[in-house]
């Protein structure tokens, strides 16, 4: 298969399959088995690509114009693979996970949740490959478009209300600033597309950088940034697997990755550093990671101390954007793989939670951890990666950002990391605690036999809301030690002039 | 044969609905009457279609009518701004007649069918003749053939509901109000010039220059148009108007009426006077633009508190319009570019919006949106074909609508004004307030016990999506939109283009 047919099926395989995932209407096992099948081709293809990638070819492919001069094109390069392996490797996760939450729960409307998922996919590969700003905000849009009923998927009141507020701000700020940033960059460079070290550079006047950045960093408002964060927590209505797929797979990712591309690839870093033009950036991502770090001790509802925890945690990348150095951008890339496995698995686990007892708020779940030993020991894994501890996957983003700020003489915001680290610590692993050790467990409400009497046996949720978050958890073990190849990925965008000597 | 009709196509144009319009009334079957319609609708779209093709390199087809030389005979001008225009309006009409046959059927009685027809075809042929003349008068002939037959139009929703009458009264009075003030402002220039050839006009007012005359001729027709136009403040009939008439003339209306509207101002502002006299570019910037701006904000406001979809649309309209006026008033070729593509690219979204709601009228019997609720899951193909429509509206990219937008954004952003561009975006964004209180009306809500509607007939349905199909196509591939609306802002802006062959004449 030819690369170029390889990105086309990326994109174009996920939405193909919605076609058949509506003719299974009324066969859930032939639906859920087109939606694994689709999982597992799209993570072999993008599989293929990344080895094409690291053999150091960028394939490309034109799809054609819709504007004079603006074209939907895909080109592969390390962040976008980065991305998109990720993405579609977590995909076949959160499927499985998908099956047995929403068997698990009996939830209604199966087929239109699944379609929408594909779709949710589909535009995630045309973000992750997009080779120029507009074909991104094109799938960016259809992304928000997409997740849209999914977050609405209960019909009650607070889900429409909450749907409301999320498609409100995404929209709201993706139309109001990034629409005008990129129309803006369009008109001043005469390009869009991704090219290393920037298009901006000696194009428009250095004074307004800061504001054009300021029209992309708002604009982008799948990067939670403050103060367009709330329709994170807002979304907090949907079902738990579509919870993983914004906070994890799809959506926030998005945005960072976004921030990042736009970073990198429009800016430049070069520009960023020499002009200073994403300091008050930086200031704001910080406050932004202490801020929604502080909010999330005082939520007592599981689901919405995450979500505050994601804001934190995607502050990092905006940071590390901001901070306008290669070790910076370094850390902005790892981070989207250490945050997209630790908190997929820490939302699977609130998932498996509700799915075996209906529980929702931390102070009622003390002395769960003994009878969910599972669930709760990858929750602990997750928590102590998104905590930044060795030997899981979040220590490097901690150690290449904090290196990042060094290198860019910030040493407050070397603090600042430290901070949030203690902070993450403060949120996180109270809910661990409180299901080991404390209280005795009353009767537990189960799913499935709802009149069992209260016994301390284990009472887990269903097998498949159980195992997807266990790999996730082994997952961030592993990215501990294998965490040189992403670095090899990234290398040459983050070092494009070889690798510092130390 | 064919090839010898070919020098005629622009009086073919107008001819053929014109001829079609009385035939329907005297052969009295409904069937046949309907038959005749759609042929000459048809042929008018094939005529138009040929038209477009053979001007978009920026050619000029002049023609004569009866051999009478121009400045003295009347003669037919298509160059690439009005061959666009003409595309519009004869696709629009040629969809609508298969959508309305049905919809007409339940509505009315038998006997005013063909009443219908002839009304039809006359204000089609009327908004044609606008499109196509060379002459000034004659656009005023055609304004007022379009305008009587369109108040009839309105008024035969009187079946449904009785206000439909005031509807059609207050459209008629403040139409020809408006057509009043155009001729008064025609008559002014005739006064200085003693033509009423527009190619002449335009040499003769050059040498004229800037008088008091010429600047009240200006604003007279500024003001009768932008009755015509449904220009803020000046759109009081059109939001009672567009509610009462019948779905199919809702929808024709919506699409064209204003759009030709447009057109002439177009026309009488970029070509007749020129460009570079001083009043007219100070009257666009601090009275166009600012009117403009708030159209797009009051109209849209007052859109998004209306409980009836067709009034909430019509409202809409307003506001589309305020676009289409920003983009001229900001006197740039890719403003102009970004104000002709946007009448294109509206007519088609609203077209196919209104052409859902008939659909929802055809089944419910209501447009109300209350009783509305959960009709995603009862008429799910008619309610997918307005999600469409009201996604374009937003601007949402892949939709027309974005591609609208994102020549608005461009032309203010050359232009230097970031404000503007910030105008735009926002309220764009009350646009989603409205279309999505109707998405989540028609899909979240549960549907009311004992409502039997099923989907609409699949001859409604067709062309609804024939609409959608467009609004998506040319969002996704803007090729031949793009470089039309750019020939023919190219037409109009280099106001020369037709003064200097006047001039050889």
């Amino acid at each position: 298969m030819s690369p170029e047919l390889a990105i086309t099926l990326t994109v174009l395989l996920p939405a193909a399959a919605t076609l058949l995932l509506a003719a299974f209407d009324k066969q859930p096992n032939l639906r859920e088995a087109v939606s694994l099948l689709t999982a597992g081709a799209l993570f072999i293809i993008i599989l293929g690509l990344l080895q094409t990638v690291l053999d150091g070819a960028q394939p490309t492919a034109h799809w054609f114009d819709v504007l004079p001069g603006l074209s939907l094109t895909f080109e592969i390069e390390p962040l976008g693979m980065l991305f998109g392996v990720i993405a579609s490797g977590l995909w076949i996760v959160t499927t499985l996970y998908s099956i047995g939450y929403m068997r698990g729960n009996k939830e209604t409307k199966q087929t239109r949740f699944y379609i929408c998922f594909a779709i949710a996919i589909s535009a995630t590969m045309g973000i992750a490959f997009a080779a120029n700003m507009f074909t991104l905000f094109i799938f960016y849009e259809v992304l928000t478009l997409s997740t849209y009923p999914l977050v609405a998927h209960k019909e009650t009141d607070a889900a429409r209300k909450g749907a409301r507020t999320y498609m409100g701000i995404l929209v709201t700020t993706s139309i109001g600033f990034q629409l005008v940033a990129i129309v803006w960059t369009w008109v001043v460079a005469g390009t869009l597309d991704f090219e290393q070290g920037g298009i901006l550079a000696d194009k428009i006047d250095p004074t307004l950088l800061p504001f054009l950045l300021a029209l992309y960093a708002f604009g982008i408002g799948k990067a939670a940034l403050m103060p367009f964060h709330r329709w994170l927590p807002a979304a907090m209505v949907a079902p738990t697997p579509v919870s993983a797929l914004l906070h994890a797979v799809a959506v926030v990712k998005a945005g960072v990755f976004t921030m990042l591309k736009v970073g990198v690839y429009i800016f430049g870093i070069d520009l960023l550093a020499t002009t200073g033009a994403a300091d008050w950036l930086m200031w704001l991502a910080a406050f932004s990671i202490l801020a929604a770090s502080v909010v999330a001790m005082t939520k007592d509802n599981l689901k919405a101390r995450l979500a505050y925890s994601t804001i934190s945690q995607l502050s990092y990348i905006t940071l590390g954007v901001a901070l306008a150095t290669s070790l910076g951008v370094m850390g902005g890339a790892i981070q989207i793989a250490m945050h997209a496995m630790g908190k997929i698995t820490l939302f699977m686990c609130a998932g498996a939670i509700y799915v075996a007892t209906h529980k929702t708020e931390i102070s009622d779940m003390d002395g769960l951890g003994r009878v969910m030993p599972f669930t709760y020991g990858a929750f602990f894994i997750g928590a102590l990666s998104i905590i930044g501890l060795p030997p899981l996957g979040g220590a490097w983003t901690k150690w290449y950002l904090m290196l990042g700020a060094a290198d860019a003489g910030q040493i407050i915001m070397v603090a600042v990391f430290m901070v949030s680290s203690l902070l993450n610590i403060a949120y996180l692993l109270p809910v661990v605690a409180r299901g080991f050790f404390m209280g005795s467990t009353g009767p537990v409400a189960h799913s499935l036999g709802a009149a069992v009497a209260p016994t301390k046996g284990i009472q887990e949720a269903p097998l498949w809301c159980v195992v997807p978050p266990c790999l996730t958890a082994i997952g961030c073990l592993l990215l501990f030690f294998y965490v040189g190849d992403i670095y090899t990925l990234i290398e040459p965008v983050a070092f494009p002039e070889g690798r510092p000597q130390p | 044969m064919l090839s010898s009709l070919t020098p005629h196509l622009p009086a073919l144009q107008v001819v053929i609905p014109l001829i079609a319009a009385p035939l329907c009334t005297l052969f009295v079957n409904r069937h046949l009457a309907w038959a005749i319609a759609f042929t000459a609708s048809v042929a008018a779209f094939l005529v138009s279609a040929l038209l477009l093709v053979s001007v978009l390199d920026g050619a000029v087809i002049s023609y004569q009518l009866g051999g009478w030389a121009p400045p003295w005979g009347i003669e037919y001008r298509i160059d690439a701004a009005n061959a666009f225009v003409l595309f519009i309006v004869s696709l629009i009409g040629a969809l609508v007649l298969p959508y309305a046959r049905q919809s007409i059927e339940r509505e009315f009685d038998a006997s005013t069918h063909t009443y219908f027809y002839t009304c039809y075809l006359l204000s089609l042929t009327g908004f044609l003749g606008v499109a196509a003349t060379g002459d000034a008068f004659n656009v005023f002939v055609f304004l007022e053939i379009s305008s009587l037959s369109s108040y009839a139009l309105v008024a035969f929703g009187a079946k449904r509901d009785r206000r439909a009458l005031t509807a059609a009264y207050n459209y008629l009075i403040m139409g020809t109000i408006g057509a009043t003030f155009f001729v008064i402002g025609l008559g002014f220039l005739y006064m200085v010039t003693g033509t009423l050839n527009m190619a002449d006009l335009a040499v003769r007012l050059d040498d004229v220059g800037d008088t008091r005359v010429t600047r009240v001729a200006f604003v007279f027709i500024l003001v009768g148009v932008g009755l015509k136009l449904a220009m803020f403040p000046l759109h009081l009939w059109l939001p009672n108007a567009y509610s009462y008439a019948p779905p199919p003339a809702a929808a024709f209306l919506a699409a064209t009426a204003t759009k030709v509207a447009l057109y002439v101002l177009l026309r009488f502002m970029f070509t007749i006077f020129q460009f570079d006299h001083p009043i007219q570019g100070l009257t666009f910037e601090y009275v166009v633009m600012p009117l403009a701006i708030a159209a797009m904000f009051a109209a849209s406001i007052a859109a998004v508190f209306q409980e009836d979809i067709k009034r909430l649309l019509a409202y809409s309209s307003i506001a589309q319009v305020g676009y289409m006026l920003l983009g001229v008033a900001l006197l740039t070729e890719t403003g102009l570019t970004a104000g002709i593509i946007h009448l294109f690219n509206h007519a088609v979204t609203k077209g196919a919006l209104f052409l859902a709601v008939g659909c929802f009228v055809y089944q419910v019997g209501s447009s109300r949106l209350g009783d509305l609720k959960g009709i995603g899951k009862t008429m799910p193909w008619t309610t997918a074909a307005f999600a469409a429509g009201g996604l374009s509206l937003i601007g949402v990219p892949l939709t027309v609508g974005f591609i609208s937008k994102w020549y608005l954004i461009q032309a203010s952003l050359e232009a230097g004004s970031l404000l503007i561009a910030g105008l735009i975006v926002a309220s764009s964004l009350i646009a989603m307030v409205y279309v999505w209180r109707i998405i989540e009306v028609a899909y979240l809500e549960p549907a009311p016990e004992g409502r039997e509607a099923k989907e609409a007939p699949l001859s409604m349905i067709l062309p609804t999506y024939a609409l959608v199909a467009a609004s998506l196509y040319f969002g996704i591939n803007s090729e031949l939109t793009s470089s039309a609306a750019s020939v023919a802002a190219n037409a109009l802006f280099s106001a020369t283009n037709l003064a200097s062959e006047g001039a050889s004449h």
